[in-house]
C-alpha cells in the first residue's frame, strides 16, 4: 500500500533524522529543570516537578513535531522529490495522507515516550489520559504543520503561522475572559472586541481544555469533559488534513 | 585558517568569562520586587499551564529577602488566582512572611490568610490554623486567635476536615506553649495525612528545631 510505504519512510526520516535523541535532550531538559527547582521549592515539591516536566514535555513534543514535519516536507519540495512523488500513478490524496499519517505515528511515539516519566508522580489510569491527550495534540500540530508548509512552502513562515496557531488555540480561553471580565468596557469598541475575540475562538480548536497538568496532579477529568477535548482535536486535525487535501489538489505541480 | 580568526575567538571568549565573573550575582533586595501582575495576565503568560505557572511565581518570588507586604500579597493573590488548589501561596504566607517581628507586617499576612481561607474553607484551613498559632504566641494577641479558630469550627466542615479541627478553639485555648503547640499541630496534621510533601517536612523539621533553640529546651 503506497500510503503505508509513504508513513513508514516519514518515520525512518525521522528515526535517522536524529528525533530520538532530540526526545532524549528534552527528557533530560524537563527531569534536570524539575530537579533544581524542586530543590529550592518550600513545599509542593513533588507537584511542582511534575507539573514542570509536563509543562517542558508538553511544549517539546509539539515543537518536535512541527519542526519535524516542516523540515521534512520543505525538503521534500526543495530536492523535487515531491515532483518525483507526483509523476508515480499515485492519487494525491494517498500521498498527503499517506504523509500525514507518517507524522501522526512519529508524534504518537514521542506522546508515549514522553508521558512515561509522569509515571513517578502520577498514577499510571491519569498518565495515559494526559498522554492520549498528548498525541491528539501531537497529530493537530502536525496536520497544521504540513498543511502550512505545503501552503507557503517557506520555512520560517511555515513555522511561525505553526506555532502562532497552537499558542492563540493554547490561550484564547483567557483571551475570552479577559474580554468578558467584570473588568471590560461595555462601550461600543468594548463590545466590538469582545464580538472579534468570538468569531476567532470558532476558528480554533480549545488547547486550553487539552493535555492538562491538573489531571496529573488532582484528579482525572470526567469522561464528558476529556471526549470533548479529544474530539475537538480530532476534528480540528481533520480541518486541516482536509484544508491542506484541497490545496494539495490545487497544485500545479 | 588565518590566525586572526583563532585569535578573535579566544579573546572574545576569555572576555566573557571575565566578563561574567565580575558581575557578582546579588541577593534581590526588597526595592526589586516587582509589581504583581493581574491574574488575568499570569493565566495568558502560562498558555494553559496554571499549575505550573502558579508554583514557579512562588519560587520565584521566595527569592525576594523582606519583600514589601503589598506587592507580595498582590503575588499570592495572583498565584492562587491561577491555581486555587495549589497550597504554595498560603504556605509562603503562613510558615514563611507571617512569621515576622513586624507586629503589623504578621497581622497584614494573618488577614490575608484568613480572606483567602474563606473562599475554601474545606482546603485551607490548616494554613488558619496555623494563623491562630502565631496570633496568639506571637502577637499575643488572643481574641484575633479565637476569632480564627471559630472561623475554621464554623466554615471547615467538610469530609476531609478531620474532627481536631473543628475543636479548634479548644486547643488555642489550652495552656501550652509555642512549641508544644506547634508539635501537637504538625503531629496531627502528619497524622490526618495533610502534610506528605517531603520538602514541606524537611522545612517543618527545621523549623521545629529552631523554635526548639529559642525556647532553650
Amino acid at each position: 500500500m503506497p500510503a503505508a510505504i509513504l508513513a513508514r519512510s516519514i518515520l525512518l526520516e525521522a528515526r535517522r533524522g536524529g528525533l530520538p535523541w532530540l526526545a532524549a535532550a528534552s527528557l533530560v531538559l524537563g527531569l534536570g529543570l524539575a530537579a533544581f527547582l524542586s530543590q529550592v521549592a518550600l513545599t509542593e515539591s513533588l507537584a511542582l516537578q511534575a507539573a514542570l516536566v509536563a509543562a517542558v514535555l508538553r511544549a517539546c513534543a509539539v515543537f518536535l513535531v512541527a519542526a519535524q514535519v516542516t523540515s521534512s516536507t520543505l525538503r521534500e519540495i526543495d530536492d523535487k522529490g515531491l515532483e518525483l512523488m507526483l509523476s508515480l500513478p499515485v492519487p494525491r490524496a494517498t500521498h498527503y495522507l499517506g504523509r500525514l499519517a507518517g507524522f501522526v505515528v512519529c508524534g504518537a511515539a514521542l506522546a508515549a515516550a514522553f508521558a512515561l516519566p509522569l509515571l513517578l508522580w502520577a498514577p499510571p489510569a491519569q498518565v495515559a489520559l494526559w498522554g492520549l491527550s498528548l498525541a491528539c495534540e501531537t497529530a493537530l500540530v502536525a496536520a497544521a504543520a504540513l498543511f502550512f508548509a505545503m501552503t507557503l512552502a517557506q520555512f520560517v513562515p511555515a513555522i511561525a503561522a505553526t506555532a502562532g496557531l497552537y499558542l492563540l488555540a493554547r490561550s484564547i480561553g483567557a483571551i475570552q475572559a479577559i474580554a468578558t471580565g467584570p473588568l471590560a468596557e461595555a462601550t461600543v469598541a468594548g463590545r466590538l472586541a469582545q464580538h472579534a475575540v468570538d468569531a476567532v475562538a470558532l476558528l480554533l480548536p480549545r488547547l486550553d481544555g487539552a493535555t492538562r497538568t491538573a489531571w496529573l496532579l488532582y484528579e482525572a477529568p470526567s469522561a464528558l469533559a476529556y471526549g470533548w477535548a479529544l474530539g475537538g482535536m480530532l476534528l480540528y486535525a481533520l480541518l486541516l488534513a482536509a484544508a491542506g487535501l484541497f490545496d494539495f489538489h490545487r497544485r500545479s505541480v | 585558517m588565518p590566525r586572526w580568526v583563532l585569535g578573535l575567538l579566544a579573546l572574545s571568549l576569555g572576555a566573557q568569562l571575565s566578563w561574567q565573573a565580575t558581575s557578582s550575582s546579588r541577593a534581590t533586595d526588597a526595592a526589586d520586587v516587582p509589581h504583581p501582575p493581574p491574574p488575568q495576565a499570569l493565566r495568558l503568560a502560562s498558555f494553559g499551564e496554571h499549575e505550573a505557572a502558579a508554583r514557579l511565581a512562588m519560587v520565584y518570588i521566595q527569592s525576594f529577602r523582606s519583600p514589601e507586604l503589598p506587592p507580595l500579597l498582590g503575588w499570592l493573590r495572583a498565584a492562587l488566582e491561577t491555581d486555587p488548589r495549589s497550597h504554595y501561596p498560603l504556605f509562603l504566607a503562613a510558615r514563611v512572611y507571617a512569621e515576622n517581628t513586624d507586629a503589623e507586617r504578621t497581622r497584614g499576612v494573618l488577614e490575608f490568610v484568613h480572606q483567602e481561607f474563606r473562599r475554601d474553607p474545606d482546603r485551607r484551613w490548616p494554613w488558619l490554623a496555623h494563623a491562630a498559632l502565631l496570633a496568639k504566641h506571637r502577637l499575643k494577641d488572643l481574641p484575633l486567635a479565637r476569632r480564627y479558630a471559630q472561623a475554621i469550627e464554623r466554615s471547615a466542615t467538610g469530609p476531609g476536615v478531620p474532627l481536631w479541627a473543628g475543636q479548634m478553639e479548644i486547643f488555642i485555648l489550652e495552656d501550652m506553649n509555642e512549641l508544644e503547640a506547634a508539635r501537637i499541630m504538625i503531629a496531627s496534621l502528619l497524622e490526618s495525612g495533610v502534610v506528605h510533601d517531603p520538602a514541606e517536612l524537611r522545612f517543618l523539621k527545621e523549623r521545629l528545631e529552631t523554635l526548639e533553640g529559642k525556647i532553650g529546651r
